[in-house]
């Protein structure tokens, strides 16, 4: 098995979705990050072997993003490209798949990303109205076609909201923040500890972006009416556990503990980052930054798809005969406070360790001071299929910063599904 | 995209029927039938990448048409051989210098006949048409009876631009085929038509693509493509009741652009319609004949002749194509940010570099405005965004071709530009500035390499002005100015090669000319009168104006530059500019100059009064005067090059020819004795240039 290096990453500032559309489309987005990040490497953007990307929601203008963006980006019109979506892990499995080209030596460089653009969420005519559009379609007389025009009914106007439907597993029919609230239920985890948690990703993005540590990470993002993005917009540095209670439940009322303040953010962005085989990394004179150890992704029931993390984790480590203490930092993605929360305690959790992992006791415990070190989706966002690609990306940066050696990266995926990847720093 | 597979392709694309062979005796038209028996004639103009008439052309056109007579073919299909499009239009070379009328009329008169030849053809007869079909081109395909059109052709009589009118028969047959308003607009303005609008205009019958002209082809010759022949709205509006209220209307709106003095092909135009278009077509036809010979001996059009070969001669100054795909530009204020939109336009990559992003997102907006103005497919709008990168981190200039640097007008500013640079620029680029003030002497001072250094002064704004001054320096490298040279023709505009003087050629010719503004000022003459001087003249807009548009910052800064080093006359800048440019009003670019300046125009009072002789002169003779200086000094190569600079890089009056050819044609011991008596009465900066004499004799 051939060695697999991450060279090089950018992503774009995680932009807020505010009202309507956002400037950038998924693959805008992907080409405003991929332009810099290509042209400061010492080979050609056509020297590459294969573009993947993450994406969940697809615009239909951008049908397989990959190659969209492939070819927006000069990168030829011989470059092999492919959309990945396994919904919150696809810029994740991104990189997993390009892992796994490089590996078994198929390529020896692929630029693996993530892009998405929530704001662009479509909005749906429910089915009662595509229904009618259909027999309009068909009528064939004249009469047909009026005496069905009849049919149409106001409730018919009643718009489905694309992204409230894609937010919502369609197997237990549960929206996202109900699994957190069941999570939430089993491990114990209060409103406060879920507030606590989410005013302490706030302030440590506000401190990251005030130290410059993502400076080297975010790419300025320039719209068409010339105004220019630079940093991660979600942010509130003013957030406290005080204000943060003030906010009354969105998915369960009136006593569910998920609130929007506690909860990872509606955002669009884009991440790309770059790997090379050994061979690659000698014939351009590259200078790896991590290397690819391992991944894995698991599975579990829907409704508690939050905990995913804690079972790929914990075999990735079990097959690399590790422990939880030989990992210097984890990024963990924030889809919910509580979420995050029950993960920890699940960790921690004997019986959970014992009959769900397979361990002799609980897997082991993660210190907040090596978790999410620079805030996550809550402070700044979750892009569905850029995040699991920012959280490689950014346990990179971190370590270089923090002179860490090992990492790892692993997201809960909607559906009821983990992934994580482990890396080492070069 | 490049595509390689395409290319491998690339001679598939053009469905050229049988495609016959050339016959003994033929150079530029080759004859066959299909399967079905229809005739494809193909013309495919030796030596040339495009096709354009010419008496050769249209004689063997003639040759070509007795033998399709004789040879009886079910249909004709008329096409281009050639990638680049059908016909261009006429052959100019053969416009030059035409100076009787009479003969004029009988050479395009032999031309008419071998059009009502075609016209008069009793099968059926169709022009397939891609790309460009200007002028002449229509005209061919007018004499058709069908036209099909390829998507992305385009549809123009460009024959205004000459100061001429369409001379095939365009005059006649285009209004009694489509509503004659679209018609004589089309003339009027030179605008052109895409494939879709001229169908929507009933100029050609059918929009297709490449792929289906066999069939599109079996449909015309069947007859089961149906088209209606022109309605009653192309008989009414061609009527003698509305011909003479449209003529009155349109002579009012063409006189709001353009002087029956200076350009009098538009209303010759408007008079051929409005008394000849109820004629029968062959009396209408015998005056466009006349009209377009009269036309052609005027000084208008032969000096708009002229200028159309000083701009094939600039284009030639820039040579073959060289390898340049990736420029890189630093500094992205209103010149950098325009020149890289600009290169990316133009298919080039283009990274723009600037200390903040701020400046770099108004250069995005800015080229986002303009894509959204001249492409008009969505997604060249969006290829050419893509192709123009914003690059914080300058690593753009690692793998470019070309560097340019369009920082402030400091020397140190540059200098430590090009220290950080230079070192990281690969083997073999170049690096050019778009220093209007600076000697490149001083600047290519402490370079590693000062050969690799070239000056490549645009004019704002980028996507208008022509000229480029590639200027050269006592250390320069004839490569370098080459591929400098190339890169300005790869863009699409026009390079004019100086020497390293100060304000190089235009800026300095224009700095006289503004300064004489600025004292008319002083002496209480109105704004608007100025500028009305200046555009009476022929000079696309006045001085005032021009400074604003600018930059009046620009403008002080050529001005005191210019007063420092040359020994030329030249009036102080008044202190009330310097304190405009303190107060940061500086033109167009703050909204306030002279003019206060409005959605890009400036607010001008109506009633100003008019200007005199005396005051157009006074703006007009130094600038002569500076560029005769410039040709004795050598700044330019000759007098053809500098009228074409001074043409395309400040719209000098094109009907005038250029300044040099100006000065000739009036006369220059009238311009010198004149230029004396400005002497006399208003001071040294009138005294005439030793170079007079030279021109004199030339």
């Amino acid at each position: 098995m051939r060695p697999v290096f991450i060279i090089d990453g950018s992503r774009t500032p995680f932009l807020k979705a505010r009202t309507g559309p956002g400037p950038f489309t998924p693959v805008d987005l992907a080409v405003q990050c991929g332009r810099p990040l290509l042209l400061r490497q010492p080979f050609k953007p056509q020297d590459f072997d294969r573009v993947i990307l993450g994406c969940v929601n697809v615009i239909a203008d951008e049908m397989n993003p990959a190659r969209v963006a492939a070819l927006r980006l000069g990168m030829g019109e011989a470059m092999p490209a492919f959309t990945m979506q396994i919904n919150c892990g696809s810029g994740m499995q991104s990189i997993d798949t390009a892992y796994r080209y490089i590996q078994n030596g198929t390529d020896n460089l692929v630029l693996a990303g993530g892009a998405e653009a929530l704001s662009y969420a479509p909005l749906v005519y429910n089915k009662g109205a595509v229904n009618w559009f259909g027999r309009m379609f068909m009528a064939k007389s004249l009469w047909a076609r009026i005496a069905n025009f009849f049919t149409l009914r106001p409730s018919m106007f009643a718009p489905v909201i694309g992204l409230e439907r894609g937010l919502t597993d369609p197997i237990v029919e549960l929206n996202m923040g109900q699994t957190a609230e069941v999570v939430a239920k089993l491990f114990n985890i209060t409103r406060r500890q879920a507030d606590e948690y989410a005013a302490e990703s706030q302030q440590r993005l506000a401190k990251a972006q005030k130290e410059g540590y993502l400076n080297d990470e975010i790419i300025p993002a320039f719209a068409k009416d010339g105004k220019v993005y630079t940093y991660d917009d979600g942010v509130r540095p003013d957030s406290t556990v005080e204000t943060l209670a003030k906010l009354r439940p969105v998915f369960e009322r009136p006593w569910g503990k998920v609130t929007a303040g506690n909860s990872s953010q509606i955002t669009d962005g884009a991440s790309w980052v770059i790997l090379a085989s050994e061979d690659a990394v000698k014939k351009h004179s590259l200078k790896p930054k991590a290397k690819i150890i391992d991944s894995e992704w698991s599975a579990l029931d829907p409704s508690i798809m939050g905990l995913g993390p804690v079972l790929c984790s914990t075999a990735l480590l079990k097959r690399q005969n590790m422990s939880m203490k030989d990992v210097d930092l984890w990024e963990l993605n924030e889809a919910f406070a509580a979420q995050v929360l029950g993960c920890l305690a699940a960790f921690e959790d004997e019986k959970f360790g014992k009959e769900v992992l397979g361990l002799p006791g609980a897997a082991g415990k993660i210190d907040r001071a090596r978790l999410n070190v620079d805030g996550g989706a809550i402070s700044m966002g979750h892009p569905v299929g850029t995040s699991g690609n920012r959280i490689v990306l950014h346990l990179m940066n971190a370590m270089k910063r923090l002179g860490l050696k090992r990492g790892i990266a692993t997201e809960c995926i909607g559906g009821g599904q983990g992934g994580a990847m482990l890396i080492e720093m070069v | 995209m490049k595509s390689k597979v395409l290319s491998v392709l690339a001679d598939r694309v053009l469905e050229l029927g049988p495609n016959p062979p050339v016959m003994a005796g033929l150079n530029h038209w080759r004859y066959g039938k299909d399967e079905d028996g229809v005739g494809w004639l193909l013309l495919d103009r030796k030596g040339s990448s495009a096709n354009t008439l010419n008496a050769e052309v249209i004689g063997e056109l003639d040759t070509m048409l007795g033998k399709i007579e004789n040879d009886r073919p079910t249909g004709l299909v008329i096409r281009s051989a050639k990638k680049s499009g059908f016909i261009a239009g006429a052959d100019i070379a053969e416009f030059v210098g035409a100076s009787d009328a009479a003969a004029v009329e009988a050479n395009i008169g032999r031309a008419h006949a071998v059009m009502n030849r075609l016209e008069a053809l009793s099968i059926p007869t169709l022009a397939v048409i891609h790309g460009f079909c200007l002028g002449g081109g229509l005209e061919v395909a007018l004499a058709c009876k069908r036209r099909i059109a390829i998507s992305g052709a385009s549809f123009g009589f460009p024959e205004v631009m000459l100061g001429l009118h369409p001379g095939l028969g365009g005059t006649v047959r285009t209004p009694r085929l489509i509503n004659p308003i679209t018609a004589m607009t089309m003339m009027l303005t030179e605008k052109s038509l895409d494939a879709r609008k001229a169908k929507a205009a009933g100029l050609v019958d059918a929009v297709t693509e490449e792929r289906h002209i066999k069939n599109a082809v079996k449909a015309v010759v069947s007859g089961e493509l149906k088209v209606s022949p022109p309605g009653t709205l192309v008989t009414v509006l061609n009527s003698g009741f509305a011909r003479p209220l449209l003529a009155r209307y349109m002579r009012s709106q063409t006189r709001a652009k353009a002087d029956p003095a200076q350009y009098p092909a538009p209303f010759a135009l408007i008079d051929l319609w409005e008394k000849h278009g109820g004629d029968s077509k062959e009396a209408a036809l015998k005056a466009e004949l006349k009209s377009f010979a009269n036309l052609m001996v005027t000084k208008t059009a032969q000096n708009l002749v002229r200028v159309f070969f000083l701009r094939d001669r600039l284009k030639k100054i820039a040579g073959e194509k060289q390898n340049i795909e990736h420029i890189h530009v630093i500094g992205a204020g209103a010149m950098g940010g325009d020149i890289a939109a600009w290169c990316a336009r133009q298919r080039i990559a283009a990274t723009v570099a600037d200390m903040k992003p701020e400046p770099i997102g108004g250069a995005i907006k800015r080229a986002a405005d303009l894509y959204r103005k001249i492409l008009k497919k969505g997604t060249d709008q969006r290829d050419a965004l893509d192709r123009l990168v914003p690059d914080l981190a300058g690593d753009g200039v690692k793998s470019a071709d070309i560097v340019i640097e369009a920082v402030p007008e400091k020397l140190e500013i540059k200098h430590k530009v090009y220290a950080s640079v230079e070192p990281q620029m690969k083997e073999g680029a170049i690096l050019a500035t778009n220093t209007s003030s600076i000697p490149l002497e001083q600047l290519r001072d402490g370079l590693k390499k000062p050969e690799r250094l070239v000056g490549l002064h645009f004019f704002n704004p980028v996507s208008r002005m022509m000229t480029v001054e590639v200027v050269s320096h006592d250390k320069a490298d004839q490569s370098v100015l080459a591929t400098a040279r190339s890169f300005v023709g790869m863009i699409d505009r026009l390079p004019v090669p100086v020497k390293s003087e100060p304000g190089f050629l235009v800026n300095r010719a224009l700095t006289p000319y503004m300064i004489e503004a600025m004292v008319m000022v002083d002496e209480g003459i109105a704004k608007e009168t100025i500028d009305k001087a200046a555009e009476k003249f022929g000079m696309p807009m006045g001085p005032i104006e021009l400074a604003d548009q600018v930059g009046l910052d620009i403008c002080l800064d050529v001005a005191d530059m210019l007063k420092k080093s040359l020994p030329r006359e030249q009036p102080d800048a008044p202190q009330w500019l310097r304190d405009m440019v303190a107060k940061k009003d500086l033109g167009k670019k703050t909204g306030k100059g002279f003019y206060t300046w409005k959605d890009g125009k400036a607010d001008k009072a109506h009633s100003a009064p008019e200007p005199t002789p005396e005051m157009t002169d006074r703006l007009i003779l130094p600038l002569l005067d500076v560029c005769v200086g410039a040709l004795r000094e050598g700044i330019v190569e000759d007098s053809d090059v500098l009228d074409g600079a001074m043409i395309f890089g400040t719209g000098f009056a094109p009907f005038r020819g250029g300044p040099i050819h100006y000065a000739k044609d009036r006369g220059v011991d009238e311009i010198v004795s004149t230029l004396k008596t400005l002497e006399s009465k208003y001071g040294k900066r009138f005294t005439p240039d030793p170079g007079w004499d030279k021109i004199k004799r030339a």
